[in-house]
């Protein structure tokens, strides 16, 4: 490994000081520094993440339930999603919940990071005031909160009287459950927000000024100048917050006190696999699980690699 | 707003003058959307403050009377001191910090500048896992720490952030560490200084906007978790926050909401005090690695 090492490295990075016969060069000391530097991540990389994958995809070809030895059960597991109608409940529900809040939130985000834009007065205090709901969302008090505001005598029922709609039990109904989760993913747009703000501030003034002088509107010049150089920036929030978004726990776990209820209209995937692994300890099948969804995730990300190929625009080409 | 002053610049102040009506105009409906958003945290600080027969029927923002019963009930509502809990918090998210801060620097040290033959897959894997669910881990995980005996222990919650595997603070420092320049490790090694003494005299040292990132959103992070500490920490006196304020909804009924709310309230007070105080550092943090 040395002398690879050391056959690379002869440019001005590494001087050569004319003692070859060196018992230890500085390359190759550079070398056990780095595993020795490098040692606590390898150790987690084996540990709690490597053995661990390749451990869930052996257990989702098992039976296994945390009592008795794991027995070999080939595509069993598998076999069983297709017949088991919760978990095409939970596919659909994080379907929705996915790819309708992603979307909504990035336009929300997009819209208002516009907004505050070009020298606005306020822009700290506005831009604070629309992040802190991001760095709040996934906690547990959040949706404690949700709860409440979206209850049958909540904050929202009372807003709606007030302009003479008749509220209902939101969270009670399994038709609008879901929303109100995807309402509270919409309102933590602050974080993409933010990105946005930043890749604004790269667009140059000339690109608006040339526009103006064209006579193009503002809406023209959001069009065809704005959305075209942020599309690499849209793309990454959107690969960001997709896969933050399958994985969506915390506020399904505590609105539906742990059921996904009512009737498994807010069954989150993760929901499932946490219902399956730790209450119902079918951990075979919960590995399994956790393995489509990897897969799934995977996939998701693929497709918008390629069809990122049709609308980022990379400035160069 | 008074805010839309006009503009200094006399050619353009005759072009701008249809600006203040539009400027206010902007301001106002921004304002409307911030109070919007805003408004339910309001109403849940309102709230936690009213007596408990009236959070529901009374939506007005000023409370009829004042009362800090909801605080006192809530803090022994699940039989225990609520301090507790958020002693255990504490422990956990200073834990964490102090694991991520001083393994991701290590690791994001040795693959950002040292030269060895694995290191462009070293970093690559690390990309990777920063996109890995969790879910997909954690039942061998668990597994594994129970058969170690640490369920219901802190371990399982810190002992991975001591290996490094939150692989986005890695990514975050590795970025951060390649902006320095290589002239000061190189001023440091012709001193004699080998790689050890680089990371801790130069490197490092330089690394603090990074570190103080890394610092907050570990914080945030953790202060927040739920799905973890849910698996791990079975008995109630090991709880954080977060898992004990969860049993506490299944505990109580309608009638609970007030401490509820209060407990959660005051369990969002460290992460508003921490928004607050380091906006700038969360914002700068937030544009240069993407994180939420």
């Amino acid at each position: 490994m040395a002398t690879a090492v050391k056959s690379r490295r002869s440019g001005p990075d590494a001087p050569e000081r004319g003692r070859p016969a060196r018992p230890v060069s500085p390359e190759r000391r550079q070398g056990r520094a780095a595993y020795v530097f490098l040692t606590p991540w390898l150790l987690g990389l084996c540990l709690v993440t490597a053995v661990p994958l390749g451990a869930s995809l052996y257990l989702a070809f098992t039976d296994y339930n945390i009592l008795s030895t794991p027995n070999f059960t080939g595509l069993d597991n598998f076999e069983r999603m297709l017949g088991d109608e919760r978990f095409w409940a939970a596919c659909a529900v994080t379907a929705r919940y996915v790819f309708v809040s992603v979307p909504l939130q990035l336009v929300f985000a997009l819209l208002l990071a516009v907004a505050l834009d070009r020298g606005l007065r306020g822009l700290a205090f506005y831009r604070g005031g629309f992040y802190l709901p991001s760095l709040l969302g996934s906690s547990v008090a959040i949706a404690i909160l949700w709860r409440e505001l979206f209850g049958h005598d909540g904050l929202v029922n009372d807003a709606l009287a007030f302009v003479g709609i008749e509220g209902q039990s939101w969270l009670q109904n399994p038709s609008t459950a879901l929303s109100t989760l995807i309402v509270l993913n919409v309102w933590t747009f602050g974080s993409p927000m933010v990105i946005f703000l930043a890749g604004l501030r790269q667009i140059p003034e000339q690109y608006y000024e040339a526009a103006r002088v064209d006579g193009a509107s503002r809406l023209r010049q959001f069009w065809h100048i704005t959305v075209p150089i942020l599309t690499p920036i849209i793309f990454f929030n959107l690969i960001l917050q997709t896969i933050g978004a399958f994985q969506t726990f915390t506020q399904a776990h505590v609105i539906s006190g742990g059921t996904g209820g009512p009737v498994d209209s807010t069954l989150f995937y993760t929901l499932y696999v946490y219902q399956q692994g730790f209450r119902d300890f079918d951990m075979g099948y919960a590995s399994a699980l956790a393995w489509v969804l990897l897969l799934v995730i995977g996939a998701v990300t693929a497709v918008h690699f390629v069809l990122s190929k049709y609308w980022v625009f990379y400035g160069d080409d | 707003m008074i805010d839309a002053a006009p503009l200094a610049d006399a050619g353009a102040r005759r072009r701008r003058r249809r600006r203040p009506p539009t400027a206010l105009l902007k301001h106002g409906a921004l304002l409307l959307f911030l109070s919007l958003m805003v408004y339910p945290l309001v109403w849940m600080v309102v709230s936690a403050f009213k007596p408990a027969h009236l959070i529901l029927t009374d939506p007005g923002l000023i409370p009829a009377e004042v009362t800090f019963e909801n605080f006192q009930e809530g803090w022994y509502a699940l039989n225990r001191p609520f301090s507790l809990f958020f002693v255990n918090s504490l422990v956990v998210t200073v834990g964490s910090i102090l694991g991520n801060l001083f393994s991701c620097s290590l690791a994001a040290y040795a693959l950002a500048r040292l030269e060895f033959r694995t290191r462009r897959l070293f970093f690559a894997i690390t990309l990777v896992s920063v996109m890995l669910p969790m879910h997909v881990l954690i039942i061998p995980q668990y597994i594994f720490f129970s058969q170690l005996g640490w369920v219901d222990t802190y371990l399982p919650l810190l002992i991975p952030k001591l290996l490094a595997t939150d692989a986005f603070f890695v990514f975050l420092m590795v970025q951060f560490i390649r902006g320095i320049p290589r002239d000061l490790d190189r001023a440091a090694a012709i001193d004699g200084a080998g790689p050890f003494r680089i990371f801790w005299y130069v490197v490092f040292p330089l690394m603090r906007p990074a570190l103080v990132t890394t610092t907050i959103f570990t914080f945030i992070w953790t202060w927040n978790d739920f799905f973890t500490p849910l698996i791990y920490l079975t008995s109630t006196d090991m709880y954080t926050v977060p898992v004990a304020l969860s049993s506490m909804v299944s505990a109580e009924s309608q009638q609970g909401i007030g401490m509820l709310f209060a407990m959660s309230l005051l369990s969002l007070l460290p992460v508003i005090l921490f928004f607050v105080f380091a906006q700038r550092y969360l914002i700068r943090g937030m544009v240069t690695s993407g994180l939420k």
